[in-house]
């Protein structure tokens, strides 16, 4: 389903900081890629020790209704594997869009860039 | 009111997800050239990947047709996303918010229409789905159309 | 006598007509210094009689076409222009077109008191019907005057509207990290947009965790501006902020609790201090005052 679209990676890094895991979501997203990510997060969690998950959409420059489930669904499945997930930097825009689409992701922890997100991850986990 | 955009409809296939991120790109860069702002270029580019969505998951394929419009007072823009799938058994349903066969979170055409000014679904069970939106470049909308 | 009545009236107009040709210097003399025009002319009475006369002229000319209650009648468009100018700058100082139209019935005295000169018995058949025909036709000239001050007035209140829309929403940053909108008037769609894209540029920009929206000035909070309440606070959450809805008046509480709108999980505080002093609270950031010599000792 995902084909490689030039200039554009197939699949969405996952970088480990110690015992967190730094997802960050660059321009546009084919469904596929987003599916992947699921998969990929959900068994980084599951084989190596993670305390938390930031997924980082400061490059996003539109969520719709099927990213916003994925990226909800990422935070559930991690939280079920006791690992919190905090979204990071949502663009003012992307904010308003998914409000108007009636998307307000009640149950995803927010935080305004990479850094808040740490910050919030390293206070309640330890 | 003369179909003045009619001969620049840009037409799009959607048969797969890279289509549809296709379809959002060709969006987004009419939109931009259109004069939209930033927060309306993101509604319109969210509803369009929406329903284009719709168009591939229900309607098993189809096209979009992105059409410029201008009436005199203000630049648009239309999209349409046709299909001949199996078309909207019962529309009123469909456009209910949490209303959902394909699942996903069912706010895709009720979602959709919140984002754009118009919005008509056409569908026939057995003829397909044509979904139009609309949406005009918001000015200082003007309370009474037509005065000086 | 019946006859003759019919003939003042039937002429009437012409007489009306030429005497306002003939007297156009002294009409416009005296019109130069009514309250219509003196206010209007402010720098130079010269302009005023000029205007005074083009005024005079197009009423000779309406009254030479006999149609004398005819707002479109031919000469009064001439003037609308310039009508439409003059009750224009009138309305910016503040009048209404009311008075305005109050200013217009004040020229018909001394054209009146003029015309009436022009007759050797005033109480004439003829006299008379001259009278009522300039009386009819400057009743006319009230009604175009009217008409171009709401013109003027609709156009005014279009701009004002747009000014309005226009005015930046001022976000003010009260803390660190802690910004505030203070909203004022009426909340409608186009108006809530624009406050919700600038508060959550704002937050961007100033990093901010937490967002006051104070509605202190605003006069009424239906089921519409709540709505807009929650979207914006729903949307400065998704950014990663905390919103606070501040400035909520007791009356405004009932009146919210009267609708039964429910503001779901909207934080609430009764004052924007109460809003910063939560703000600052959740930041870990006291106040406190410094009592005097306390330091010292």
């Amino acid at each position: 389903m995902n084909q490689p679209v030039p200039g554009q990676p197939a699949q969405i890094p996952v970088l480990a900081l110690g015992d967190v895991l730094l997802v960050s979501l660059q321009g546009e997203l084919h469904d596929g890629m987003a599916e992947q990510l699921q998969h990929d997060i959900t068994s980084r969690i599951a084989t190596h020790r993670v305390k938390g998950v930031v997924l980082d959409i400061s490059g996003v420059d539109m969520v719709d209704s099927f990213l916003g489930r994925v990226l909800a669904e990422i935070a559930s499945t991690a939280s079920l594997l006791a690992a919190r997930t905090v979204l990071a930097g949502m663009r003012p825009a992307v904010a308003i869009t998914l409000v108007e689409l009636g998307l307000t992701l009640p149950g995803l922890v927010t935080a305004l860039d990479v850094d808040r997100a740490m910050e919030l991850l390293s206070q309640r986990g330890s | 009111m003369q179909p003045s955009g009619q001969a620049s409809a840009t037409s799009l296939p959607i048969g797969s997800d890279a289509d549809l991120a296709w379809v959002r790109q060709q969006v987004r860069q009419c939109a931009a050239q259109l004069g939209f702002g930033l927060v309306q270029q993101t509604k319109l580019v969210t509803a369009a990947s929406e329903l284009a969505r719709n168009t591939l998951v229900h309607g098993g394929g189809g096209r979009a047709e992105i059409t410029p419009l201008d009436n005199g007072r203000s630049r648009g823009l239309r999209m349409c996303f046709i299909d001949n799938g199996p078309g909207i058994r019962d529309l009123e349903l469909a456009m209910t918010d949490g209303y959902t066969t394909g699942g996903g979170l069912g706010l895709g055409l009720s979602g959709a229409k919140r984002l754009v000014h118009e919005f008509s679904v056409d569908t026939e069970p057995g003829r397909g789905t044509t979904v139009t939106a609309v949406a005009w470049v918001a000015q200082v909308p003007a309370s009474r159309p037509g005065v000086e | 006598m019946r006859v003759s009545e019919q003939d003042a009236a039937a002429s009437a107009p012409r007489v009306v007509s030429s005497f306002l040709e003939q007297r156009r210097e002294q009409i416009a003399q005296r019109w130069a210094d009514a309250p219509l025009f003196r206010s209007v002319f402010t720098v130079s009475r010269d302009e005023a009689v000029e205007a005074c006369k083009a005024v005079v002229d197009a009423l000779s000319e309406a009254a030479v076409s006999g149609r004398l209650e005819d707002i479109k009648a031919p000469g009064l468009d001439a003037v609308r222009d310039q009508l439409g100018r003059m009750s224009a700058t009138l309305a910016r100082t503040g009048s209404t077109p009311a008075q305005i139209a109050d200013e217009v019935a004040g020229l018909r005295a001394s054209a009146v008191e003029l015309l009436r000169e022009e007759f050797a018995d005033p109480s004439a058949a003829q006299a008379q019907e001259a009278v009522l025909a300039l009386t009819l036709l400057l009743g006319t000239l009230r009604l175009v005057v009217m008409e171009t001050a709401l013109d003027a007035n609709a156009e005014l209140i279009e701009r004002q509207r747009q000014q309005l829309l226009e005015v930046a929403t001022p976000v003010i940053k009260l803390w660190e990290g802690t910004v505030a909108v203070p909203l004022i008037g009426t909340l409608d769609s186009a108006r809530s947009q624009v406050v919700m894209e600038s508060l959550l540029e704002a937050i961007v920009d100033q990093r901010a965790r937490y967002a006051i929206l104070d509605i202190t000035g605003v006069p009424t909070v239906d089921s519409l501006v709540a709505q807009h309440l929650m979207k914006t606070v729903a949307a400065a959450r998704l950014m990663g902020a905390e919103c606070i809805v501040s400035g909520i008046r007791p009356a405004i509480a009932q009146t919210i609790v009267q609708l039964g709108i429910d503001l779901g999980s909207v934080l609430t505080r009764a004052s924007l201090s109460d809003a910063l002093a939560y703000a600052l609270g959740k930041q870990g950031i006291e106040v406190s005052r410094s009592d005097a010599g306390a330091s010292a000792r």
